[in-house]
Formats: structure tokens, C-alpha cells, sequence
């Protein structure tokens, strides 16, 4: 049983390995690099489903560094949340590895080595930051993460895709150096740096204005991580321009690691009691994010680049997660997590089925998608599937997370909360259907198949086979979402 | 109403160094146009915080934290060992924001951000 | 005694079309094995709702639960009077339509065929999970999947007008679903569950303006399929779907599917008790009588013959409104019958009106100058079906309206009995021109006999014929009218 102890670190290390390796193998040949990271990201898959098992089954496993007992040394934790959030980072970076292979060839024919080096960096941070219980290391894989990220929007062969790259740089250390103040402050006032010994030494200094301050830098900085309205302005370019695996990767996993920080910081960190009554941080983070949920909604609709329709159409959809978070009770927790889940799979198909599109027939415009259902049939049937599943139409998936986001909202008395969430979903149906309008019942004169490759098409159909099965097996999700929730309030 | 005496004041100079630094280059970061200058206050605002860091670690009459035969106090290892890292991360992201302003040269010929947005459109 | 009885034939009645949409697409190169799949699907459903009723009839109810969302909320079916009432209409009148389609199609050599057949069984999968919903929830998703598998049907002819047409029908019946899911969701938070209780769950639990708002909320919400006035734009323009989709979904399937959902509030949710004691009965039954005359007044002026059904069938549903918002038993009696006559009247009307498009290829009532003398059975049929409209004996449309007046004047609305017959009166005015015209009048050339495809013609005079059967012979053993019996302990 020892490697199930050993793996919050393998999960980490693995890909860590893999990414220093493969410079090196691409210099013997390049076609190489895939399959490692191929054998990478399975491997995590496999690593995922252990753990998943092993904490649903047994509870939490704790792994010291280099067996330096807390609060010393850095300690990793997988908790349930963190076990969730691992067998989704894995499983999208697995899928999105077999998407990759036309992608990079297509992208970037010569740098392929590159490309994969920065992958699984990337995948390696986002485990890391999961996997973590301190905050310094959370800091670090943040930091990582982001690097990587901003890299990989670069390395396309669109010249837009630079200057979006420097935006995101540049708010985006921002936002981790926010992040950073904030722990200075927290270390300051606590002297420690592990997640649950400052949660066990906060309480008793909830009336100093240290904490106070550092709640406010570390709500701002990972705002920014997670594109909350008014500090959303760099996703739209990022993530527009950049390659279409990268664009999955962004708007799928990268958003998704920073609600899942701000979820640790805010409710385990600080817990409930404090940024719900001693600072009025949900409050705001709520109403933030009901702007962000119609804003980013108009902005979707008015835009003709279908990534950049998609992109504005996350800012919003990462309204709903930070609605979920600063409602703070039971449903509406479990409205964010489920919404993590949905949208990681429902944007990745969208932007998978972008990709495909784009990279078959250079089409980015959507009024030119005329007759694209018939055109490439596989392809617009997974991008109506998660369309339809985005607008919140049962019986799929992120129907129950708005269902379980309204319920929140309605229980905690804020039912505006919940009227906005309605009435969010017929601004995305406006922009959503007429898509699919125009790709299924508008002609086109000559209408033979041509679809894209197969390895596009299988984990764009993968995952919108995600968002069916999420809706449709609520059942089994919503028990040990409902142990996250309340373990966490 | 605390009385803000110059002890309080003059006492707590790192932090107040640290905050006008971390203005500096925050002001530096988002409104200058020049992408370089961009990246010098992104450099500034970082160093801020290291100095805020450090500055903390201090404890008066120690020695600095590293292992001398004869020396028996220290002052406080672990922020020197954060910022360790930390510069190690600003660093990178300095030489990642250098690389991506040649490309943006090179590809746009400018490096001027309101330029480039003309470009853009 | 009344049990529940747990039983899996719901779901399998759902899942029966569902199989057929896939097996439709997987075949949808072989036309004949194709529209096996949606024949026998058709029947096979058929066959296992009526297989419900002897129990049914014996005042049980067959429930299955699916499996629980939240505490006290759930995706559960049930089988009673009304839902299946609703069922054995539709899937019975699915069989018509599927014979129907076919020969339409065929006739017509129409594009997509394949998409037409998979989403009309979708769009009857759904039809048939509104009918046998448990709770509010239950109820949502299917009404849900139900706009959603119908929308293809409307844009079928992907022209500029028909694509107007559907973005019309969804902004309608989207918003129609946004405010419905609010309702749903307030009376969860205000009773802490969604389950269909005869007598109404929501108790005083909260103030009497705020059961009043949420009661019209309900009612908007559901409003917009069955076409109240100003909910009803949309029905209209969708007709320029195929006529079997007309015929079906938008005489039968779709709006019956939202005055369901109204009976369901008023009996299920709120109960008719708490009605009275808001005073909303009344207020329901007067908001319909605008519909019920204005639409017959907007009839009168249509020229093409599928709009003007089309208006006649908005006023037709708020009879039904009419009825069921009375809360006496005879109202009831009558509306809920004429939620079931109404369709064998109303599909042999759209039918008809299709068999005349196929044949002919006209669609405005003016140039139908002597189409009599052309096809002489299918405008047989139109007229025994006008006369149920106008409630002739011995049409079944004479019995329901007869109940309606009986209730009307059983509550003492003098107003209402008014209503009735002056909208009867503007029936006659905006049917009898046609049959009239028809008959009498000289076409442009004598062509001779030309009538509809046997496939279509067949249904057409089952439906009409039915009609007549169940004026005759209402009691007739199985027949709606002991379903509707059972009905009374709803007051």
C-alpha cells in the first residue's frame, strides 16, 4: 500500500519528470514527445482514479515532504475536494493529449518538443496546486502554472496571440503578487505557513486588521486568477488567440484552479464565520459575480470570433462558480463544484469543436458556419450537446449546477441571485442558438462530409459524452458533493 | 482616535518603504505604455515585497541567518528561504515577459502598447 | 382501495420513442425499416399505456421513483387519472399521425426526413414523461426536452421564415421556462417539496399575495404553450411546419402539455380549496375568456387555413382553462373532456388542411372554391369535425361544451355562460364559410376526383369518426369518460 501513500507527491513529480525529460527526447525525434506525454497523462489518469478510490473509501491521506512534520516541513493533502479536483485536471489533460496531436502539428510544426515540455509543466502545476496544504507551495505551483500558461497562449503561429500573452503576464503577476502580500501578512500574524495550522491560529485574530487586509489581497489576486468582472480583461484576448488545446486547457482547468484556491483560502483558510460576518467579502464576491454572469452573457453575444464568443461566454460562466462560493451554504457549494465540473467539460467540447473547425476549414467567423452541421456532422452534434447543456437545459449537467446555485441563492434570501441565474441562461441561449441555427438549418451548396480528423473529433465527442453523463448521473455525483459541502462550511 | 505618534511612525519605516514601492511599480505596471517599463515596475512592485519579507524576518541584535561558528542567535531563516524561491519566480517571469517583448518587436515593431492595439485592429 | 403501486411501465412508455429516435437515425438510409421503427414504436408505447389503465380505473396510481436530486426532491413518475388521460391520447393519436406522416412525406418528397422522424418521436418521449411526472421537477425536464425536440420540427423547411418562426417559438417558450423554473423553485424554498399531491401542497404557509404572485407565475409560465393571450404569438407563425407537426404537437402534444401543467398547478399544487380561498378561480376563468373570444375574433380574418386553426385552437385551450378553473365538477368534467375531443376535432381539422396542401398545394382558404367536388372525402370529414367544433350533437364537441355550460351556470357566472355561446356562435362563423365554400361554390376548373394518398386519407376518417363515436357513446367501457370520472376527487 505504500504507493498509494506516496502518490499527492507522485502525482506531482511524475509529470514534473516528464517535462524536464522531454527536451531531451525531442532532440532523438520528435515524434517521441507525444507518446511520453501520452504515457504521462495516463499514467496520472490511473494515479487519479487510486486516490479517488482510496479517499472516497478511506478518508484523507497526508504526505510530509521529505517527512518533515508539520507545521515544519510542507505537507500535502488530499482531501475529497482535492481528489475531485485531481481526477478532473488528469482526465481533461489526458483527452486533450490525444486532441493535441493535430493541434501542435498544425500550431507549431517545429517546436513540438516545446510545446509538450510546456504541457506537462503545466499539468504538473495545476496537480500541484490541489495537492498542496501549504500555502508558500500553493504560491509556487500558482506561479508555475501561470508561466507555463502564459507561454503556451504565446507559442501559436498568430501574432495576436503575443500581445494577449504580455496582458496575461502582466495581470496575472499581479495577481500572484497580491497573493503573495496576503501570505507575508497571514505568516506575519500566525507565524506558520501550513493551510490547517493558520486555520487553527486564525480564529483568535479575526479583529486584527492584518487579517483583514490579507483576506482582501488574497480575494483580489485570485479574483484575478479567475477572471471575476472587473478583473476579467485579459482572458478574452488569452484565450481567444491562443492555440485551441491551450484554449481548453485555460478556460477548462487553469479558471477552475483558481476557484478551487480561492474555495481553500476562503473556507478553509478563513472560514465561513469570517467572510461572511466579520468582513462583507461574500457579499461582494457575490454581487461581483452576478455582474460578471451578464456581462460576460452581452459581451458573448456581441462578438463575431467564435473564441472569442466562448471566452467571454467563461468570464461568465466563472460568475456562476464565484456566485456559488460567495453564497456560502450547502447548495450553493455544491451548485460551484458540480459547475466546475460541467463547464471544465462543457467549454473544453465547445472549444475542442472550435478547434476542429477552425483547423478543417479556417473558419474563426460565425456567421460563416452555414451549413456546418451537415459538413461536418460528429463535430456540431458534440458542440450542440454541450451548447445545450451550457444554456441549462435538462436533462444535462449544468442545468443541476444553476439548479443548485438558484436553491442557494433562495436559501440564503437572496433570491435575485436566483432570478439573474435564470434569466442568465436565455442570454447564452441567444448566443449559442443561433449558432446552431446557422450550421443546421441554413443551406449550403455543396454539403459532402469533410470532417476533421479523428483524433479532434474522439475527445470533443468525449467530453460532450461528459456533459450528458454528469446531468444524467446525478445521482451518483450529488452524495459525495454533498460531503464536500459540508465538510467545508 | 489613536494618537499617531512619530515613534509609530518612524519605527514601522520598512513598511511604509514597502508600500511606497509596491505603489511605485504597481503605478509603473499598469500605466505606462512602453512594455519594458511595464516589466521594470512589475520588477519594482515584486521587490517591494521582498523587502516587506525580509524586513519582517529581522529581530533586533541578530545575526543574519547563515550557519557561522560562534554565532549563537539568528534572525528568522524562513522568509529568506521564501524569497529564495520567490526571486527565483520573478526572475523567470521577467525573462518569459523579455522573450515574449522580442517577439512583439519583432513581429509588430513596436513596443509601445498603445501602438500595438492600433495594430491590432 | 387507492395504492401505489410500483411499477416500471412508465419509464419503459418513455423510453419506448427514445429507442425509436436512435434506431430512426441508425436506419436512416433504409426509408421502409426507418419508418417501421416509428410505426411500431408507436404502437408498442400504445399498447403498454393501455395496459396501465384497467389499473388505473380501479383508482390506483403506478409510481417508480428514478432516483433523488435533492432531499425531498426527486425524478419520479406517476401514473394517474389525468396522466394517463394524456398519455393514451397522445400515443394513441401518435399511430394516426405516423401513418399520417408518411404518407405526407412520401407524397411530398420532403428533405430530412430522417431528423423529422427522431425528433417527432423525441418530442412524443418527452410528451409522455410530462404526462407521467410525479413532481414539478419531473415535469420541468421533460417540458424542457420537449420545446427542445420540437424546435428542429418547426424550422423543417430551414427558409428564412421558418428559421423566423422557430427563434420565435424558443425566445416564447424559453422565457416562458425561465419564469416556470423560478415558480418551481420559490415553492420548493416555501414547501420543501415538489411532489404532486391531490388537494395541492402549498399550503398558507406563506401570505396570500405571495401565493397569488406565484400562482401567476405558474401560470405565465405554463401560459405560453397553451397559448394565452398575449403568451400565444408563437403558435401562429409554427405553422409553418409540416402539417403532421402541426396536426400533433401543436393541436395535441405541445399545447395540451401546457394546460396539463396548469391543471397540474391548480389541482396538484396548489389545490382547488387554496383557489378559492385566493379568489384566483375566478380571476383564471375571466383572463381565459379573453383569449377565448379575442382569438375567435382574430380567426375570423385569417385567410390561410392552417392560422386560422391555429387561432382557433388558442381559443379552444382556454375552454379548457375555463373548465378546470371552475372547480366544480362538472367544469371540470367538461374541460378536461374537451382537452380529449378537442384533439380528435382538431387533428382531423389539421389533417385535412394537409391533405388538401399535398393534393392541391394550396393553403389559403380563398382559392378552396369547390375543393369539395375534388376530394369529397377528406372535406366529409372536415365538416363532422367543424360541426364538433361548433358542439353539434351528436359529436363528442357538443358533450364537452355542454359540461362547460353546465359548470358555468353551476357557479353562477352568468358572464361565462355568455362567453361560451358567443364564442360558439363566432365558431360557427369562422367554420361553416369553409365547408360552405367547399361544397358550394364553383372551383376555377372541373378536374374531377383526385383524393389524398390512402395513408392520409385513412386517419382522417379514423379521427373523425372517432369523434362521433365518442358523442354517441361516451360510456363506452375504457373510454375517456371513466377516466374522467375518476377525476371528481380532485375537488
Amino acid at each position: 500500500m505504500n504507493i498509494i501513500q506516496n502518490l499527492p507527491i507522485l502525482v506531482v513529480i511524475v509529470p514534473l519528470i516528464a517535462s524536464f525529460c522531454m527536451p531531451i527526447i525531442g532532440l532523438f525525434r520528435r515524434r517521441y514527445c507525444f507518446y511520453l506525454t501520452l504515457i504521462t497523462n495516463f499514467l496520472i489518469l490511473i494515479f487519479a482514479m487510486l486516490l479517488l478510490n482510496y479517499v472516497i473509501n478511506q478518508g484523507e491521506i497526508h504526505y510530509y515532504l521529505g517527512n518533515w512534520e508539520p507545521p515544519y516541513g510542507i505537507e500535502y493533502v488530499i482531501d475529497h475536494l482535492s481528489a475531485f479536483m485531481i481526477i478532473l485536471i488528469s482526465f481533461i489533460a489526458f483527452i486533450m493529449t490525444i486532441y493535441s496531436k493535430e493541434d501542435v502539428e498544425n500550431e507549431l510544426p517545429t517546436n513540438a518538443p516545446l510545446f509538450y515540455t510546456l504541457f506537462m509543466l503545466l499539468t504538473a502545476s495545476l496537480l500541484g496546486i490541489v495537492s498542496t496544504g501549504d500555502l508558500f507551495n500553493l504560491y509556487v505551483f500558482l506561479e508555475i502554472a501561470s508561466l507555463s500558461a502564459y507561454t503556451l497562449v504565446a507559442v501559436g503561429k498568430k501574432k495576436d496571440a503575443l500581445i494577449g500573452s504580455f496582458n496575461y503576464l502582466i495581470m496575472g503577476t499581479l495577481g500572484a503578487c497580491f497573493i503573495l502580500i496576503g501570505i507575508g501578512f497571514l505568516y506575519l500574524v500566525t507565524g506558520s505557513l501550513n493551510m490547517a495550522d493558520i486555520a487553527l491560529r486564525l480564529p483568535s485574530l479575526y479583529s486584527s486588521h492584518v487579517v483583514h487586509a490579507a483576506a482582501i489581497f488574497f480575494v483580489v489576486g485570485l479574483s484575478i486568477k479567475i477572471a471575476l468582472f472587473p478583473l476579467h480583461v485579459w482572458l478574452p484576448d488569452a484565450h481567444a488567440h491562443a492555440p485551441s488545446t491551450i484554449s481548453v486547457f485555460l478556460s477548462g482547468l487553469v479558471l477552475k484552479v483558481g476557484a478551487y484556491a480561492m474555495i481553500r483560502v476562503l473556507f478553509d483558510i478563513f472560514t465561513v464565520e469570517f467572510f461572511v460576518n466579520t468582513l462583507p467579502i461574500a457579499e461582494v464576491l457575490s454581487w461581483m459575480a452576478a455582474i460578471a454572469i451578464i456581462a460576460g452573457s452581452i459581451n458573448a453575444i456581441a462578438q463575431k470570433d467564435i473564441k472569442r464568443m466562448l471566452a467571454y461566454s467563461s468570464v461568465s460562466q466563472m460568475g456562476y462558480i464565484a456566485l456559488g462560493i460567495g453564497l456560502a451554504n450547502t447548495p450553493g457549494i455544491m451548485g460551484s463544484l458540480l459547475h466546475i465540473l460541467n463547464h471544465a467539460f462543457m467549454k473544453g467540447c465547445l472549444f475542442s469543436a472550435a478547434g476542429a473547425i477552425i483547423h478543417k476549414y479556417k473558419i474563426r467567423n460565425v456567421h460563416q458556419f452555414k451549413g456546418l452541421g451537415k459538413k461536418m456532422p460528429y463535430t456540431m452534434a458534440a458542440f450542440s450537446i454541450a451548447a445545450i447543456s451550457m444554456v441549462g437545459a435538462p436533462p444535462f449537467g449544468a442545468f443541476f449546477s444553476k439548479l443548485f446555485l438558484a436553491l442557494g441563492a433562495i436559501e440564503s434570501g437572496k433570491w435575485i441571485f436566483a432570478l439573474i441565474i435564470l434569466i442568465s441562461s436565455l442570454l447564452n441561449a441567444a448566443y449559442f442558438f443561433s449558432i446552431l441555427e446557422r450550421a443546421y438549418f441554413t443551406k449550403l451548396h455543396d454539403e459532402e462530409i469533410e470532417e476533421a480528423p479523428i483524433s479532434m473529433v474522439l475527445p470533443t465527442f468525449i467530453l460532450a459524452m461528459g456533459c450528458i453523463a454528469f446531468g444524467v448521473f446525478m445521482f451518483i455525483l450529488e452524495p459525495f458533493l454533498r460531503d464536500i459541502a459540508t465538510s467545508l462550511l | 482616535m489613536r494618537r499617531v505618534e512619530l515613534e509609530w511612525i518612524v519605527g514601522r519605516y520598512n513598511y511604509l518603504i514597502f508600500i511606497a514601492l509596491a505603489l511605485i511599480g504597481f503605478y509603473a505596471m499598469i500605466a505606462k505604455k512602453n512594455l519594458i517599463k511595464k516589466i521594470i515596475g512589475m520588477n519594482i512592485f515584486q521587490t517591494a515585497i521582498f523587502l516587506f519579507y525580509i524586513s519582517m524576518a529581522d529581530i533586533e541584535g541578530r545575526k543574519a541567518p547563515i550557519l557561522v561558528p560562534g554565532v549563537e542567535e539568528y534572525v528568522n531563516p524562513l522568509p529568506h528561504v521564501l524569497i529564495l524561491t520567490a526571486i527565483v519566480v520573478c526572475v523567470s517571469t521577467t525573462a518569459v515577459a523579455l522573450s515574449l517583448i522580442v517577439k512583439i518587436y519583432q513581429k509588430f515593431g513596436s513596443i509601445e502598447e498603445d501602438e500595438i492595439m492600433e495594430m491590432m485592429k | 382501495m387507492k395504492m401505489d403501486i410500483i411499477s416500471i411501465k412508465p419509464i419503459l412508455a418513455v423510453l419506448v420513442s427514445l429507442m425509436a429516435a436512435i434506431l430512426i437515425v441508425v436506419f436512416r438510409d433504409y426509408r421502409n425499416i426507418r419508418e417501421f421503427w416509428t410505426i411500431s414504436a408507436s404502437i408498442i408505447k400504445f399498447t403498454i399505456i393501455s395496459s396501465m389503465l384497467p389499473c388505473i380505473l380501479t383508482g390506483n396510481t403506478l409510481y417508480y421513483e428514478l432516483f433523488s436530486v435533492l432531499p425531498n426532491i426527486s425524478v419520479a413518475f406517476r401514473v394517474d387519472a389525468l396522466g394517463i388521460l394524456f398519455g393514451i391520447l397522445a400515443s394513441f393519436l401518435w399511430i394516426l399521425t405516423s401513418i399520417y406522416s408518411i404518407g405526407y412525406m412520401r407524397s411530398l418528397d420532403e428533405h430530412s426526413q430522417t431528423r423529422y422522424y427522431a425528433f417527432f418521436a423525441l418530442a412524443l418521449s418527452s410528451a409522455t414523461g410530462i404526462a407521467f411526472s410525479a413532481n414539478l421537477l419531473t415535469l420541468f425536464i421533460f417540458y424542457e426536452t420537449l420545446t427542445l425536440s420540437t424546435y428542429p420540427l418547426v424550422v423543417h423547411k430551414e427558409t428564412p421564415k421558418a428559421r423566423s418562426a422557430g427563434r420565435r417559438y424558443l425566445i416564447y417558450t424559453l422565457s416562458g421556462s425561465v419564469i416556470l423554473l423560478f415558480a418551481i423553485i420559490l415553492s420548493y424554498s416555501i414547501a420543501g417539496t415538489l411532489d404532486f399531491v391531490n388537494g395541492g401542497f402549498l399550503s398558507k404557509s406563506t401570505s396570500i399575495t405571495n401565493l397569488q404572485i406565484l400562482f401567476a407565475m405558474f401560470i405565465i409560465g405554463f401560459g405560453v404553450k397553451s397559448a394565452f393571450m398575449p403568451l400565444h404569438s408563437w403558435l401562429p407563425s409554427a405553422m409553418i411546419a409540416p402539417t403532421p407537426v402541426s396536426a400533433l404537437l401543436h393541436a395535441v402534444a405541445v399545447v395540451k402539455a401546457g394546460i396539463f401543467g396548469v391543471i397540474r398547478v391548480i389541482y396538484f399544487v396548489f389545490g382547488s380549496e387554496l383557489l378559492l380561498d385566493m379568489g384566483l378561480g375566478m380571476a383564471l376563468a375571466y383572463f381565459v375568456s379573453f383569449t377565448i373570444i379575442v382569438a375567435s375574433l382574430f380567426a375570423l380574418v385569417q385567410d390561410n387555413l392552417k392560422r386560422r386553426l391555429a387561432y382557433s385552437t388558442i381559443s379552444q385551450l382556454s375552454y379548457i382553462a375555463l373548465g378546470v378553473a371552475l372547480s366544480n365538477p362538472n367544469g371540470l368534467m367538461g374541460g378536461v373532456l374537451h382537452f380529449v375531443y378537442h384533439a380528435f376535432m382538431k387533428i382531423t381539422l389539421f389533417f385535412c388542411a394537409g391533405a388538401i396542401y399535398v393534393v392541391t398545394h394550396k393553403e389559403n382558404i380563398s382559392e378552396l372554391n369547390g375543393i369539395g367536388r375534388k376530394m369529397p372525402i377528406t372535406m366529409s370529414m372536415f365538416f363532422i369535425a367543424v360541426l364538433g367544433m361548433c358542439g353539434f350533437p351528436p359529436t363528442c364537441g357538443f358533450i364537452s361544451k355542454w359540461y362547460l355550460l353546465l359548470g358555468s351556470a353551476e357557479a353562477n357566472q352568468l358572464l361565462l355562460i355568455i362567453v361560451l355561446i358567443v364564442s360558439t356562435l363566432l365558431n360557427i362563423a369562422y367554420f361553416f364559410p369553409i365547408v360552405l365554400r367547399a361544397f358550394f361554390k364553383k372551383p376555377a376548373k372541373q378536374n374531377g376526383i383526385e383524393e389524398a394518398p390512402p395513408l392520409m386519407l385513412i386517419p382522417i376518417i379514423i379521427t373523425a369518426l372517432i369523434s362521433v363515436l365518442l358523442g354517441i357513446w361516451p360510456d363506452a367501457p375504457y373510454s375517456f369518460f371513466h377516466i374522467v370520472r375518476l377525476m371528481e376527487g380532485y375537488i
